[in-house]
């Protein structure tokens, strides 16, 4: 039976359906210590004095922990993704409110929290920058100094630099931008900005550690299970296999659990205290673990007198936050698409990861893309208003096609770009007249489209063990948040091995058991792991026929597993293991031009057409219909990639028109569900969802990642669409009725006074 | 603060525990090894807690242990209790009405309650219904599906 293209429920659905599902949420060991954490209250602050007599005195209370505690058993205490840059636990300074300063463990979590309460700390504050455009300038400092991670070769002349916020600065120069725009018939400019906001998993972070004799297990509700051993392993100066990672379903991650988060923390407690340690944060206290980054994106391009896009230049500043996390690498690895999906001669970038006083930012759903295609399509679509086009030809004349260079001069392979805008031009008939609304009450259209590349060099591999009655197991370290990647791995098994996927055995992440994966994040998954599980399960089919040779079975017959194991060994007994391993030719990017021709194995592309009604009275704006539209190439299991895309396109929404996380003096003013509204299921606009006919001619059955590309197209569709409707133009996310509102008044001569 | 015994029917058996009159419904809960219930955004807003107290649906983070004293308390876990999912449950995994799977058990129940209040729920009912339920995955589309074909089951089975 045909495995590949099934629409089989997630190999997991009984299990969650009935609330069996296994979630580190759940786990309590025999002895086990609850962890709170105290954190800072001021921005940015020399520490003077932790005063944590109380708490300890607080009955039930088991240990208080401070950085310098932790300072005592692992000498560099840092850690992080590409800079190690993030204390444990604070050092010296604070950098962002809610920084975690000290950790109370307690036999009840209740009475951690108010032994947590009981703290106090002083701090000498320092002047604070929360601004990605003021940290540019070195007057305040975040860091004194850069710690850029030294297994990264590219980021290595960092090391040690002073006097700067700048984590990493970013270039890239294809042909002559300065040139192309003197001779450019029309020079447009525009800037957009993007709020801060953040990823909000229901089951936030959770981590449990248990130390043992010289070595630790670390339960986590994380997506990188083989980079927390690793780096857990750097902390305190073990071999790799001293650490074990086990990660059972997660609550959802959308990129907040990805490298180490509370892992560090639960792993040196438990060292100090020799008992498990526990720590689970509330709702409120993931606004201080991980964000998205919040950016000002200056766009310049340069039209010929038909219309083509002769020059652009693009200059992303991406707020980071008080910890570089894996930003450095958003600046880098998705600043290079800045200039957009078109066919551009002359290109230049710069791109820049900036250190302020807030709660670090990191990759939310896209890695950055999403804030480029607000920018660059919102910019697009002005252009060709100003010069009298129609938005969608405009595109259509500046689209990149398959075998030309993208702006890093890779060239354009499996992206279906024109597919992509075709399927969204069809769906919501942009050629046919619809009703513009009357009064007050005015209609618009809008259209966007993005490209994205995957993140590059990165490493998948898999086990696949056939048992000797002929069942089937998969080992492998992608983490199953609600993707579906299990169930899309297991339909690979089966296509190769002819067994029905939902008979293979998923085993879930342990780093003592199943093989090296770089990470489940950027969409990298089915395309990286869908490829090592291929091989491995191509590799278990040779070792199967090279078993019924050696059992002196006839060629080319068709013996079951279970007979030729039975010939081989006299009994039902045996393994036969087969593995794949998975890593993509690279090439890096010039230091200075930032060209290569291999900078990414596979293109994402999304899209979005919105039709919105915008009431000119009031500026609130309702969605009439929203178009999602992607490439996602060969699809394995289109049921769940169709809840993929839509899920996505309902969480760009949340980011497009409500979620902004509010800061005063650097406190963040709504840190909860009541305050921070994401959509529900009243906030779903009518939609529709197309995965365009497409292969990926290098991934596994043609597919590839598509876990990140429904959140592309939705805010600038959105916005040019308001500007269809009304006129107006909004830069910034999020579009509050308020902001449309200003925009209107501003427009109408009567604005609106500032706050 | 010192335990206070209590004693209710839990999933169709009768227990009792001593607990501190602090604690919500969803610690009393996790006691007896059920974790269907998820304390998520601690506000009552989210309904990943939800459970059933004498039929009617609370959110467990929000209501005090001590209250279920002498009544029924109904968790997600009891839905399969004769081995077989319950049709909502069925239309859910049919469906593919869920992600991450955190949020699905408050989903599962409260449709269970709103098909027994409105037994062929229109698709504004549906949203009106639910609205104190969220799904961070925006599996929202998907839900309405399944509530959907659960209701058009329920009323195949009824009358045969």
């Amino acid at each position: 039976m045909k495995q590949i293209g099934r629409e089989l429920p997630r190999l997991e659905a009984r299990a969650k359906v009935s609330g069996r599902a296994e979630y580190t949420h759940n786990l309590r060991l025999p002895g086990m210590l609850y962890g709170k954490i105290f954190r800072s209250t001021v921005p940015h602050g020399v520490i003077r004095r932790i005063e944590t007599a109380t708490a300890k005195a607080l009955p039930g209370v088991h240990r208080v922990a401070t950085g310098e505690d932790i300072r005592k058993l692992i000498p560099e205490p840092y850690y992080g993704p590409a800079f190690h840059d993030q204390p444990i636990l604070a050092l010296d300074k604070v950098r962002y409110v809610g920084e975690p300063v000290a950790a109370v463990l307690a036999t009840d979590p209740h009475v951690a929290e108010a032994a947590a309460q009981l703290i106090t700390a002083e701090y000498d504050e320092l002047p604070a920058v929360y601004d990605e455009l003021a940290a540019m300038r070195p007057d305040t400092l975040v860091h004194e100094v850069l710690r850029p991670a030294g297994t990264f070769a590219d980021l290595k002349h960092l090391q040690g630099r002073k006097g700067t916020n700048v984590a990493l600065d970013y270039h890239l120069r294809r042909g002559d931008a300065a040139n192309a725009f003197a001779k450019a018939h029309r020079v447009f400019e525009h800037t957009f900005k993007t709020q801060q906001c953040l990823h909000l998993p229901f089951e936030p972070h959770v981590a449990v550690a248990e130390p043992g004799d010289e070595r630790l297990t670390i339960y986590s509700s994380n997506q990188t299970p083989s980079f927390v051993r690793i780096e857990i392993a750097r902390l305190f100066g073990w071999p790799e296999n001293r650490v074990r990672v086990k990660v059972p379903y997660l609550g959802g991650g959308y990129g907040s659990k990805v490298y180490v988060k509370l892992e560090a923390l639960v792993a040196a407690l438990a060292m100090l205290v020799r008992r498990p340690v526990k720590i689970a944060l509330t709702m409120e206290e993931q606004f201080y673990m991980i964000t998205k980054h919040p950016t000002t994106f200056r766009i310049k391009s340069g039209v010929d007198k038909d219309g083509r896009i002769i020059a652009r230049a693009c200059e992303v500043y991406w707020n980071g936050g008080a910890y570089a996390d894996i930003g450095p690498r958003v600046t880098q690895k998705s600043g290079f698409t800045a200039a957009g999906p078109y066919d551009i001669e002359n290109v230049s970038i710069d791109s820049y990861a900036l250190y302020t006083n807030r709660t670090p930012a990191g990759a939310l759903r896209g890695f950055g893309v999403p804030q480029l295609v607000w920018g660059y399509e919102s910019h697009t679509d002005l252009i060709a208003r100003e010069l009298g086009m129609d938005p969608v030809a405009f595109r259509r004349k500046n689209l990149l096609r398959d075998g030309r260079p993208q702006a890093s001069g890779t060239v354009l392979r499996d992206a279906a770009l024109g597919e992509v805008l075709d399927a969204l031009v069809a769906r919501i008939g942009w050629n046919a007249p619809f009703d513009r609304g009357s009064g007050t009450l005015r209609c618009g259209r809008g259209v966007a489209i993005g490209l994205k590349a995957s993140i590059s060099p990165t490493t998948s591999v898999a086990v696949v063990n056939v048992s000797a009655d002929g069942s089937v197991y998969l080992y492998k370290s992608t983490v199953d948040m609600g993707q579906g990647g299990d169930t899309a791995f297991a339909q690979i098994v089966g296509e190769v091995l002819d067994v029905k996927a939902e008979e293979v055995r998923v085993v879930a992440p342990d780093t003592d058991v199943t093989p090296y994966d770089m990470g489940t994040l950027g969409s990298r998954s089915l395309f990286h792991m869908g490829n090592a599980v291929r091989l491995a399960a191509e590799d278990a089919r040779a070792k199967l026929r090279a078993l019924a040779a050696e059992a002196g079975l006839p060629e080319g017959t068709n013996y079951p597993p279970v007979e030729i194991f039975k010939k081989r060994y006299g009994m039902q007994a045996g393994n036969v293991i087969g593995t794949g391993s998975f890593v993509p030719n690279y090439k890096p990017p010039d230091a200075q031009t930032g060209q290569s021709d291999n900078v990414t194995p596979f293109w994402m592309v999304g899209g979005a057409a919105a039709e919105v009604e915008v009431d000119t009275e009031t500026g609130h704006v309702r969605i009439l219909r929203l178009i999602n539209a992607a490439d996602c190439g060969k699809l394995i299991n289109p049921a769940v990639a169709r809840t993929q895309l839509s899920g996505a396109a309902i969480m760009q929404l949340g980011f497009t028109l409500s979620e902004t996380m509010q800061l005063d003096g650097g406190q963040v003013t709504n840190a909860s569900l009541a305050d921070y509204k994401i959509p529900g299921i009243g906030d779903v606009p009518p939609m529709e969802n197309e995965l365009v006919a497409a292969e990926q001619h290098s991934g596994p059955f043609g597919a590839k990642g598509l876990g990140e590309t429904g959140t592309f197209g939705v805010s600038p569709a959105i916005a040019n669409a308001i500007h269809d409707a009304v006129g107006v133009r909004i830069t910034e996310l999020p579009i509050t009725a308020e902001a449309v509102l200003r925009a209107l008044r501003g427009k109408a001569g009567r604005p609106l006074e500032d706050e | 603060m010192s335990a206070r015994t209590i004693s209710f029917r839990l999933n169709g058996e009768s227990v009792s525990t001593a607990i501190e009159p602090h604690r919500n419904l969803v610690e009393l809960l996790q006691r007896f090894d059920l974790f269907g219930a998820r304390e998520s955004c601690g506000q009552g807003l989210c309904g990943c807690c939800t459970v059933l107290v004498d039929g009617k649906a609370v959110s467990g983070c929000l209501y005090f242990a001590v209250w279920a004293d002498g009544k029924t308390v109904t968790t997600v876990e009891h839905l399969d209790a004769d081995g077989a999912l319950s049709h909502v449950q069925e239309a859910f995994i049919a469906c593919g009405a869920f992600q991450c799977g955190f949020c699905t058990p408050g989903f599962v129940l409260m449709t269970h309650q709103l098909l027994e209040a409105n037994p062929d729920p229109s698709d504004e009912d549906i949203r009106h219904y639910l609205s104190g339920n969220l799904c961070r995955c925006a599996a929202y589309p998907e839900i309405v599906a399944a509530v959907k074909r659960a209701a058009k089951a329920a009323g195949t089975s009824a009358g045969q």
